[in-house]
């Protein structure tokens, strides 16, 4: 079984399909194999996007082109909570919310309503989840991923498509990669990727690509701490620069109150026996001596 | 973003929490003035940056020509890198005890946390390292809402008197309404005093907006662009985050995590980054052409070093912004690592403009701060 029960067969519905970053993406998704059955853009039911039927709700979309399993949702950040209210209503298991400046208490209240409902978000703010050669959900670049052993979770974008690459380049591959998100809210958080990685059968080791601001690293490296069986796991933290009390981009990454810097979130991956990049370069090398050397270095 | 204090303060009162009594001024007249109606006064620079006692920038002052010679004093110094544009001037106001309270976003719960101490007027993080017990934490939960006992719990635990508890109530609340009424992740009051009068009254006040949740043109956006500089407003305008340091070497990226990772990979090699600005995904030829000249038209900076790695970004664009924004003279070492989608195509774009870009995002940082060390 792969992370999420995803696999080539997962039936997929894009939400905001019709608009640019949406149906861009749909077609990106499209080529690498994901089987998008259907779209929902309110008013444009009835239409459709690179072959995909558009309907006006997404319970139209489950009545008509059904079951849909997960959902990608592109739509702007002024509607975004609505669709994932949607999402959750009619049905969707798993929301994958690529949409990036949500309204902050809008954002943690439909994200709470959806994991209230036993439904798994992941984002917002995120490129998304692949299983490299199985499913992408989302945005990131395929060709930097490599199907391999290691998991990616990291709450960047850029920043997650240059760590696989460089796993992909040491022969190691990505296993799969789930972006938690940039935001102060996530759906999966650090500590419950963890989780669907140590059920994923293909992952033989993680890495953890964090930023400044929040406690998410800290949770992750108690439960890691704490649990009995452990992948092993490399972590990369970017941020160390940042002044406190400003914004670096991301609308999670700010430090305030004293919590949440550089020092903070090192100190505690350390303490759980997490070991520590200070660069991209040195995590291909750390994680293949974490799993015995077995790595074949491709230059 | 950080709200200055004389902006929170007004959103404090009006949601019906005491602030002292005070005026903005921007001239040792508008000081003398204030102090004549009040008589003790206190001095505040206005700038969105802790530790400003420290830095010189709270003072008392018993007399209106003592208001205005430390007026202009103040105005026009600079605090810990922001410049002093305002001084907040307040009555000074005789305190029997200084609390700390506070309402923050505890995100991994997903839900609203109060704080609550009886030793207020110490920094919260030096509060919960020294004397965690004497810290009170409560959860409210953001379907219910705020609810009284939560004010109850926080008057007893602050050891305040059965007659101050529905002030205590009320002060809680406001924060609540306040927080979802501007789209806060912090609301901070610190000191909370108790007056000699037996009130109680908000000495300071820190609000932390989420930009998401700011209306472009509301009075609030309007107003919080007063904690930026020129350029980082500039920025904002053009759409693109950007965070001004005092360092000599510019930086760009694509992604907030990767220019996050810049930024500390030039730090590694001994640079001082002099910024931080994401142009996002997929930003056009214009937008990276005026995100160079930015960094170009900054005297601090020396150097600049522009970080890429293309997924929807595509890095033809990218060479053909920086190579315009390099026409009509202004010109500084422009070191450039470009990987990913057209990368051949902007590889030879920006050898016409003379720039060699790198593959290897460490080199490129090497070079950057080489150049700005060495003076090649």
């Amino acid at each position: 079984m792969r992370v999420l029960g995803l696999s080539r067969a997962t039936r997929v519905l894009v939400q905001g399909i019709t608009g640019r970053e949406g149906s861009f993406h749909a077609k990106l998704m499209l080529e690498y194999g994901t089987r998008i059955v259907a779209g929902v853009t309110p008013g444009k039911g009835g239409s459709s996007v690179h072959g995909v039927p558009v309907y006006d709700s997404v319970c139209e979309a489950q009545e008509g082109a059904g079951p849909i399993e997960a959902s990608v949702i592109f739509v702007p950040a002024a509607s975004a909570p609505d669709a994932i209210y949607e999402a959750v209503d009619c049905g969707v298991r798993l929301a994958v919310v690529i949409t990036e400046g949500i309204p902050l208490h809008e954002e943690l209240r439909a994200v709470r309503y959806a994991r209230s409902r036993g439904v798994t978000v992941v984002g917002p703010n995120t490129p998304g989840v692949i299983v490299p050669g199985e499913i992408k959900l989302g945005i990131m670049p395929g060709d930097y991923f490599a199907p391999g052993r290691v998991a990616v979770i990291s709450r960047s974008g850029t920043l997650t498509y240059e760590v696989a690459w460089s796993l992909s380049r040491a022969g190691l591959g990505v296993s799969f990669a789930l972006g938690i998100g940039g935001d102060p809210i996530t759906g999966v958080d650090f500590a419950e990727a963890y989780e669907l990685a140590l059920r994923d059968e293909a992952t033989e080791a993680l890495v953890v690509v964090g930023e400044i601001g929040g406690d998410a690293e800290e949770r992750f490296a108690e439960i890691y701490e704490r649990s009995a069986r452990k992948l092993p796991a490399v972590a990369l933290v970017a941020g160390a620069s940042a002044p406190p009390e400003r914004r670096m981009g991301h609308a999670g990454a700010i430090i305030y109150m004293g919590r949440g810097d550089y020092a903070s979130k090192v100190g505690a991956l350390s303490r759980a026996g997490i070991r520590v990049a200070r660069r991209v370069s040195e995590i291909p090398s750390m994680v293949a001596e974490l799993l015995g050397g077995q790595a074949k270095f491709k230059s | 973003m950080r709200l200055l204090e004389h902006v929170a303060k007004d959103i404090l009162r009006r949601h019906g929490i005491r602030v002292p009594e005070g005026r903005v001024a921007t001239s040792p007249e508008e000081a003398a003035e204030f102090a004549r109606r009040h008589g003790r006064v206190v001095l505040k620079a206005q700038v969105p940056v802790g530790g400003r006692g420290l830095a010189g920038g709270v003072l008392f002052a018993n007399s209106p020509d003592e208001a205005a010679a430390l007026l202009a004093r103040i105005l026009g110094t600079r605090i810990r890198g922001y410049a002093v544009r305002k001084v907040l001037v307040e009555e000074a106001i005789q305190v029997a005890r200084e609390f700390y309270i506070s309402l923050t976003v505890d995100r991994s719960e997903r839900s609203y946390l109060f704080l609550a101490s009886d030793m207020g007027g110490v920094e919260i993080e030096e509060l919960a390292r020294r004397h965690p017990e004497r810290i009170l934490k409560i959860r409210v939960d953001p379907f219910e809402g705020y609810r009284r006992h939560v004010g109850r719990r926080i008057a007893k635990f602050l050891g305040l008197a059965r007659d101050s508890w529905e002030a205590v109530d009320s002060i809680a609340s406001a924060m609540y309404r306040i927080m979802l009424d501007v789209g806060a992740e912090l609301v901070e009051v610190n000191p909370l005093a108790l007056a000699a009068d037996g009130s109680l009254v908000a000495l300071d006040a820190k609000i932390l907006v989420d930009d998401n949740s700011l209306p472009r043109d509301s009075e609030l956006a309007k107003a919080s662009r007063e904690a930026y500089s020129e350029a980082e407003l500039e920025a904002m305008d053009a759409g693109f985050s950007y965070v001004e340091l005092e360092g000599d070497v510019g930086i760009v990226g694509n992604g907030a995590g990767l220019t996050m990772a810049t930024l500390d990979l030039v730090k590694a090699y001994g640079g001082e980054p002099a910024d931080f600005l994401d142009i996002g995904g997929g930003a056009s030829s214009e937008r990276v052409e005026r995100a160079v000249r930015l960094l170009l038209a900054n005297p601090r900076v020396k150097a600049i070093l522009i970080n890429i790695f293309g997924g929807i970004t595509r890095c033809d664009e990218v060479a053909r912004g920086i190579a315009r924004a390099l026409e009509g003279g202004a010109r500084k070492p422009i070191v450039v690592r470009m990987v990913g989608t057209n990368e051949e195509e902007g590889r030879k774009l920006l050898e016409s403009a003379g720039i060699a870009a790198f593959r290897d995002a460490e080199e490129a940082a090497r070079r950057v701060v080489e150049i700005v060390r060495g003076g090649l």
